[in-house]
């Protein structure tokens, strides 16, 4: 006939899915939470989340020229991270902490490794850590210009380990001391929830992990029954955003079902341990990026029996 | 309702066609049989150039336990025996007939039969003189499939209807325009099966069809109907008969080993007409679709037709298409010319202007597990790409890559366009001639 005809194997069509339309969509998600930590703790937090991204934006881009690969920032991958990073940030903090947090994570943790789906942890991740370990001081910073309304500066947590009580409804509402996008439970919630309807990411991970620690904290602290408790320990110290926006990143997150689940509990348990007999309450974020050092062994453990076949 | 687990939604595009009712294609005036439209031996030709052949003679016999018959679908001369291209992309053997026009056809040719007169020898032997093949795809002989070593351990007949390819509709045609064959041809099968209850399994998504059925076959004891969920691949073999039944069965295994026996619809209407009106397996239905068309159509096209005159049913193209697919477009196959005799083997004709997936570009897997939730058969597509691009065929085997079944799901819903499936099919072959050669280093 002629020489324009493509001939491939099947299939011969395919969804209209790609990496940038998923991005998209966890930054939608991320939106209710960043609009409201904006609103709460004012303008240095906005210039916090804008250089940030754009911190992350550029050193993409830059790398990708040194190394003459073409630039892959339309898949919109550095934005999240870059967001994800700053939404991790105290209020207050110096514009060059998240700056450097922000290069660390895109150079370090995830271009040098071959960029995105070749890295093995977490790059936001590994940027919110580096910076905690560089400057713990004012990574534990809380205090804020803006939240007069609030009685005291200390965080949920750390009220709770003082056995004294939070108030709920600051919690679930937002009205708490934290870092700019952890702070409401609810625009945490409602980002979820589009996550999940969207079926961007999956309910084990999440699911499993909060069953998991709630169950793992009323077993073993003295204060199985005090709601007040169980209920802080939830909403308070960024839970809820990690286990939606960091635990269920694709790349360093297990791929079979029962992987997901395993990794879903060991995440609760080892964040209840942590809380429970731990000095320190960062470590939400070091519990994940161990975890993600054994990814791939908890994949290889967890491969699915093929439909048909007998269970070895 | 039933359904099966994983799979994934395509857009069905069956609006196209669907409401076009199946048209009758001329046949052209050389008629081409290749010897080999069926999985296994090859037909031998039977006739010489120059003689003259009728309608519904056997020009090829088949050659082997598993090998079908090939009729001559006109009446005319033997122009030549040569190599000729076929569907299957090489040049094989073919009869060229010059058709004369006339439809001279055999002795018998026609004439209404009772099945519940015949033995089940008999039809087997209907079946097996009449050329028919498992239509659905396969090209499997059907008198082989009929024939399992316990008949009496098969409880079920299974009519695939499900259709679940995207733009396909000729079978849907079928159901509604012939469902008293569908239902005949299935009496016949289930002559041959004392302990089986037939069962025609429709998608959701052709509520007509399956109410038409439903009602032609109420009063029958052993036929029954079931309506089954949208979903891709649900016309897969082994995810047919887990919705129906519940049984699993793997990839060294067949059907009737679970006491199954699946047929597609114009297989079983196929021996309808064979067993009931003695009229043997001469044409295909096909469904001629695709946003090259003008139009769009269902054709009954006689088997050697080339496949040039078909496409002026719908007027030919509206545009100069860039991709042609025989067969539907999550697993049909992709061809390079339309100067091609209609065979068997032929499915439906899909041509698009542009091809969809000429300029993918693929980038890093992001291990989104898509490809996990949507292989209907609980594999790891992306561990098995990589597993095949490392050659690791151990790897590949202990990630359970031989059950694949090649159904495209992965690949569709990959959002980083990763080449899933062709990978595995050319993994098929692969892993086969490594256990080959393991095998063979063993016995040394
Ligand atoms: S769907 Fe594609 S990108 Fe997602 S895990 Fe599978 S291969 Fe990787
Ligand atoms: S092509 Fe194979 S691996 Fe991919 S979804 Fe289908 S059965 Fe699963």
């Amino acid at each position: 006939m002629d020489n324009n005809i493509y001939v491939q194997s099947s299939p011969h069509i395919r969804d209209d899915i790609n990496t940038r339309l998923i991005m998209l969509d966890v930054i939608i998600a991320l939106l209710p939470a960043t609009i409201w930590g904006v609103l709460r703790f004012g303008m240095h937090s906005l210039l916090i989340i804008i250089i940030t991204v754009a911190t992350a934006i550029i050193s993409e881009t830059l790398f990708n020229l040194i190394v003459k690969k073409p630039n892959s920032i339309t898949d919109l991958s550095c934005v999240v991270t870059g967001l994800i990073l700053a939404l991790n940030m105290p209020s207050e903090i110096p514009l060059f902490v998240p700056v450097v947090g922000a290069v660390f994570s895109i150079i370090i943790a995830k271009m040098l490794f071959g960029g995105l789906g070749q890295n093995f942890i977490n790059p936001a991740l590994a940027g919110r850590c580096f910076c905690h370990i560089s400057f713990t001081a004012l990574m534990n910073n809380f205090k804020s210009t803006m939240s007069v309304d609030v009685y005291t500066s200390a965080t949920p947590l750390s009220l709770l380990k003082e056995s004294k009580e939070v108030n709920l409804l600051d919690l679930v509402f937002g009205y708490i001391p934290g870092t700019i996008g952890e702070v409401s439970a609810i625009c945490l919630l409602i980002g979820a929830i589009y996550l999940l309807v969207k079926k961007v990411i999956d309910f084990k991970i999440p699911l499993f992990c909060l069953i998991s620690f709630v169950v793992f904290i009323m077993l073993f602290s003295n204060k199985t029954t005090n709601m007040n408790y169980i209920m802080g320990e939830l909403f308070g110290g960024g839970l809820l955003f990690a286990v939606f926006f960091m635990a269920t990143d694709y790349v360093t997150a297990p791929i079979t079902p029962l992987g997901k689940i395993l990794y879903g509990i060991l995440i609760g348990v080892l964040t209840g341990i942590f809380r429970l007999y731990g000095k320190t309450n960062e470590n939400l974020s070091y519990v994940i990026l161990i975890l993600n050092l054994f990814v791939p062994l908890i994949d290889s453990l967890t491969i699915p029996t093929a439909f048909g076949r007998e269970r070895k | 309702m039933y359904t099966f687990k994983h799979g994934i939604h395509v857009l069905d595009k069956k609006e196209l066609s669907k409401d076009k009712p199946i048209r009758i294609v001329k046949p052209s005036n050389i008629m081409v049989y290749p010897m080999q439209q069926h999985i296994g031996a090859k037909a031998k030709h039977c006739v010489k150039v120059g003689d003259r052949v009728l309608l519904g003679q056997i020009i090829g016999t088949a050659d082997g336990f598993i090998s079908s018959n090939v009729l001559s679908t006109v009446s005319g001369k033997v122009l030549s025996i040569e190599d000729r291209l076929t569907i299957l992309g090489q040049k094989s053997e073919c009869i060229v007939i010059e058709n004369d026009g006339k439809d001279d056809a055999i002795e018998g040719y026609g004439i209404e039969r009772d099945y519940n007169s015949l033995s089940a020898e008999e039809i087997i032997k209907i079946i097996k003189d009449a050329g028919i093949v498992g239509l659905g795809g396969a090209c499997f002989p059907t008198h082989v499939k009929l024939s399992p070593k316990e008949p009496q351990s098969i409880d079920y007949i299974l009519v695939n209807g499900a259709e679940c390819e995207p733009y396909l509709t000729s079978d849907y045609r079928l159901m509604i325009e012939e469902t008293e064959l569908l239902i005949k041809g299935l009496q016949c099968i289930l002559k041959l099966f004392p302990n089986a209850k037939g069962i025609i399994c429709i998608e959701d998504n052709k509520k007509d069809a399956y109410e038409k059925i439903t009602s032609s076959c109420n009063n029958i004891a052993n036929i029954e109907t079931a309506l089954m969920k949208t979903k891709y691949p649900q016309g897969g073999e082994r995810q047919l008969i887990y919705a129906i039944t519940g049984r699993k069965f793997n990839v060294s295994m067949l059907p009737a080993d679970v006491g199954c026996i699946v047929d597609n619809i114009d297989t079983v209407i196929s021996i309808g007409n064979a067993v009931c009106k003695s009229i043997p397996l001469l044409r295909r239905i096909m469904t001629i679709s695709g946003d090259a068309f003008k139009d769009y159509a269902n054709v009954s096209v006689r088997l050697g037709t080339n496949y040039k005159d078909v496409i002026d049913v719908v007027d030919g193209f509206k545009d100069k298409p860039e991709k042609i697919i025989s067969g539907g477009p999550m697993m049909g196959q992709a061809i390079f010319t339309l100067d091609l005799p209609v065979s068997k083997n032929s499915s439906a004709l899909i041509l698009f202007k542009k091809d969809p997936i000429k300029n993918l570009k693929i980038t890093n897997c992001i291990n989104c597990g898509r490809c996990v939730s949507a292989c209907p058969i609980n594999l790891i597509p992306t561990r098995m790409l990589k597993a095949a691009k490392a050659d690791n065929y151990e790897e590949y085997i202990k990630l359970y890559g031989t059950e694949c079944i090649n159904c495209g799901s992965c690949s569709y819903v990959c959002p980083t366009k990763q080449p899933l499936t062709a990978y595995f099919t050319y993994m098929k072959s692969a892993v086969r001639d490594y256990q080959k050669s393991l095998k063979e280093k063993e016995a040394k």
